[in-house]
């Protein structure tokens, strides 16, 4: 579904990451994991299309389904309308995915009401609805309950099981059975939780998608 | 499904129309008291006047429009559905245009009766509004694409906006006076040249917002 050949990572002036190769195929499910600030939602964006590849090509083809950082649910629709506007797109409904998050209940509440977690759970239930074959996840448990993390393992267990993949960015373990780790070329330590930064080798900064720029 | 993108945007621009057209008509209340009640100076100057408040008016939104679906990830979910940004730029222009050219064509007519306005020239300023209007909604979205994310986007996209609009100020005002077809034809030009380009303009900076 995914391949990944000799991608390199350029922000800025500074080299996130060079010669990563990845494949990911039906059923699969790869974990990224390493320190702040090593590229995790980077390559995710690459694999998204979201970001142009320095270098190495990116084959992808099958539809993805994003989740990024920020929920992108309209703060004053309702969450049922603002998860129906996208299911509307991908030609869905969304009512299962609701009942899989377990969300379903606050379809009526307009979505700047809800929680951090709600809204992430809101945002995963997105995912499910779109019916794309390819989970495109950055840090999906951030904010969950344990019950979210469990219902959110559950869901891509199923997803796999379906003949999807799932490629995920997290410092939070994931309730993931025979998943792959993908660590980056001279950077990462492994998987689990984030490691202490001893001799981390680049400066940490945020290296999410920076509006505008700052160089004008 | 540019469809369902007009109808989403127009939903939440109409919910905050009031803003400019409550803008144009308080402009249109302060003339008087700056210029003085002489009926005919009024009747003179109020049609040029009432473009020039709908010139300000159009930059009150400019903030809200492309601002918060960059930050809230909305745009990020549309690039990854294969939406091409040009497809967006568009429905985001259709659905600023429908949220904010009627309701301040509207807005015109009780403008127009403070003034002292006649009714030919409250034509011709209706005629001008809604010729240059889509046009004044293209440059609002594409000036918010180019802006989101900079310090003080708002100020910075009226610095930018409010030259690229003089043409449609000056051929607007110009069609206001009796049998001034040519200006109303040049206005219509201008018009058609910013709606048409804006997409692929406001489209590429939306490309650029991601990298």
């Amino acid at each position: 579904m995914l391949a990944l050949r000799g991608v390199a990572c350029l922000r800025g002036d500074r080299l996130l990451f060079e010669d990563v190769d990845l494949t990911l195929a039906a059923g699969e499910a790869l974990v990224v994991t390493g320190p702040n600030g090593i590229g995790k939602s980077s390559l995710l964006r690459i694999a998204a299309g979201l970001l142009r590849a320095s270098a190495g090509t990116v084959e992808r083809d099958v539809g993805a389904a994003w989740l990024g950082e920020a929920a992108a649910l309209d703060g004053e629709r309702t969450l049922g309308e603002a998860l129906g506007f996208w299911a509307m797109l991908d030609g869905t409904t969304p009512n299962a995915a609701m009942i899989t998050m377990g969300v379903e209940h606050l379809a009526r509440v307009p979505v700047r009401y809800l929680s951090t977690g709600q809204r992430r759970r809101a945002a995963i239930a997105r995912t499910i609805a779109s019916g794309a074959p390819l989970w495109l996840l950055d840090e999906p448990a951030n904010g969950l309950d344990v019950e979210g993390v469990e219902r959110l393992g559950a869901a891509m267990t199923a997803h796999r099981a379906r003949g999807g993949a799932v490629l995920v960015a997290t410092h939070l373990p994931l309730p993931l059975e025979d998943a792959s780790n993908f660590s980056f070329p001279g950077g990462s330590r492994g998987p689990g939780p984030e490691p202490t930064g001893s001799g981390a080798p680049a400066p940490r900064w945020d290296l999410g998608p920076r509006l505008g720029g700052g160089t004008v | 499904m540019i469809l369902s993108l007009i109808r989403r945007d127009a939903l939440r621009g109409l919910r905050a129309a009031g803003l400019p057209v409550a803008f144009f008509l308080i402009a249109a209340t302060l003339f008087p008291f700056a210029v003085g009640p002489d009926a005919r100076l009024l009747a003179t100057a109020g049609g040029g006047m009432l473009w020039l408040a709908a010139l300000l008016a159009a930059l009150l939104p400019i903030e809200r429009l492309v601002a918060p679906d960059a930050e809230g990830g909305v745009l990020d979910q549309f690039a990854v559905r294969g939406i091409a940004d040009e497809s967006v730029a568009a429905a985001k222009i259709a659905a600023h245009w429908l949220g904010f050219g009627p309701p301040l064509m509207i807005a015109a007519l009780p403008g127009a009766a403070l003034l002292g306005l006649d009714t030919a020239t409250l034509g011709r300023l209706e005629a001008g509004l809604a010729i240059g209007t889509p046009a004044l909604a293209a440059l609002g979205v594409t000036v918010a694409a180019l802006t989101v994310g900079l310090r003080g986007a708002g100020a910075l996209a009226g610095l930018v906006l409010l030259p690229l609009a003089v043409p449609l100020l000056i051929f607007g005002a110009g069609a206001l006076s009796p049998g001034d077809g040519q200006a109303l034809k040049l206005l219509a030009a201008t018009a058609l040249l910013l709606t048409a380009g804006a997409p692929f303009a406001a489209g590429a900076a939306l490309r650029a917002l991601r990298d």
